[in-house]
């Protein structure tokens, strides 16, 4: 593999990983803080059918997106990664500049703890179905959000291999810190996670976008590290500036 | 129909999010970056600028008049 394909390689890969870990970190929140308060069975066969859901919908969309033109993907599929790498990017800038509070995981499961205490207990077939309910949807629509992620980057790379390897390290890292700590991972700088995976999906949904239009760019690949550097420099000042007017900044990223 | 709803909501939470005008951006960029290459230019430059651009109005439009909020639970990110 050239050196070009390597640095693609490794920021793809990085992005998956990241990006994955966030929102893992948030189904285990969820997962655990009903697990802990009305057992773990039901959760655990909520986990598993979303698991199953889950694999169903991108055993769907991974070949179907492999069969279009790369081109026509990169310019599709590169706005939808830019669009979404924005908006994440912008709500990190904002809580890093102190104009939106904080992702709070203790507080997250203090309120499904409580949620889950309080709710009644029906069962069906042996059961629990707030439990499964809960864990179902937590696990299925963060684990959309995974999917969408890797398949999106995997397949303007056509490498969704290698993306789904940094989603599933993800959920190994995450999986075994869950598990030591039993704990929501409240420690996890999920913020600055969310800020580089911002800056790393904007960079490529307009290296991508621009390949899809057709455009060259200079040095090919390593256009990639300029286009970064430059995300990276404009979001970090427009934190310092958002730090300078609000006096509730939090003040890093 | 409500479970289609709250799944078409869901979607357009998580990709557009709060500010709909930076997807109105990144759609025009596209566009006219794809225009300008079929005219024969080569302008890798345009889509760069209007990205820093879009994201540089959104965040100081957001930054007018809003009080930092108390922590509350979120699910989108």
């Amino acid at each position: 593999m050239s050196d070009n394909g390597s640095v693609r390689s490794l920021l793809l890969f990085a992005a998956a990983f990241l990006a994955s870990s966030v929102e893992m970190v948030e189904a285990l929140t969820i997962v655990l803080a009903v697990g802990v308060t009305r057992g773990w069975r039901s959760v655990l066969i909520g986990v598993a059918a979303a698991t199953v859901a889950l694999a169903a919908v991108i055993a769907v969309a991974g070949p179907a997106l492999g069969h279009l033109p790369i081109d026509a993907l990169r310019l599709g599929i590169g706005g939808l990664l830019l669009v979404f790498g924005l908006q994440w990017l912008r709500k990190a800038i904002l809580r890093a500049g102190g104009l939106k509070a904080l992702h709070d995981e203790q507080a997250i499961f203090t309120t499904e703890l409580t949620q889950a205490r309080d709710a009644p207990t029906i069962e069906k077939a042996g059961v629990d179905w707030y439990s499964f309910t809960v864990a179902f949807k937590g696990v299925f629509l963060e684990g959309l959000e995974v999917a969408f992620i890797v398949v999106t980057i995997g397949s303007s790379q056509h490498n969704v291999p290698l993306a789904a390897l940094g989603a599933v390290s993800a959920l190994i890292v995450v999986g075994i810190a869950g598990f030591k700590v039993h704990a929501p991972l409240s420690r996890v700088p999920e913020n600055t996670m969310k800020f580089a995976v911002g800056v790393m999906l904007t960079s490529f949904g307009i290296f991508w976008c621009g390949e899809g239009a057709g455009v060259a760019w200079p040095g090919a690949d390593l256009a990639l590290l300029p286009l970064l550097a430059a995300m990276l420099g404009l979001s970090l000042g427009l934190v310092a500036h958002l730090g300078r007017r609000v006096p509730h900044a939090v003040g890093s990223a | 129909m409500r479970h289609v709803v709250g799944f078409a909501r869901f979607w357009y939470d998580f990709v557009v999010g709060d500010d709909w005008t930076i997807a109105v951006v990144v759609i025009l960029a596209v566009v006219l970056t794809d225009l300008l290459v079929r005219a024969g230019y080569n302008a890798w430059y345009f889509l760069p600028v209007a990205i820093g651009a879009a994201l540089t109005l959104s965040v100081l439009r957001a930054e007018e008049g809003r009080p930092p909020p108390p922590a509350s639970r979120e699910s989108q990110p």
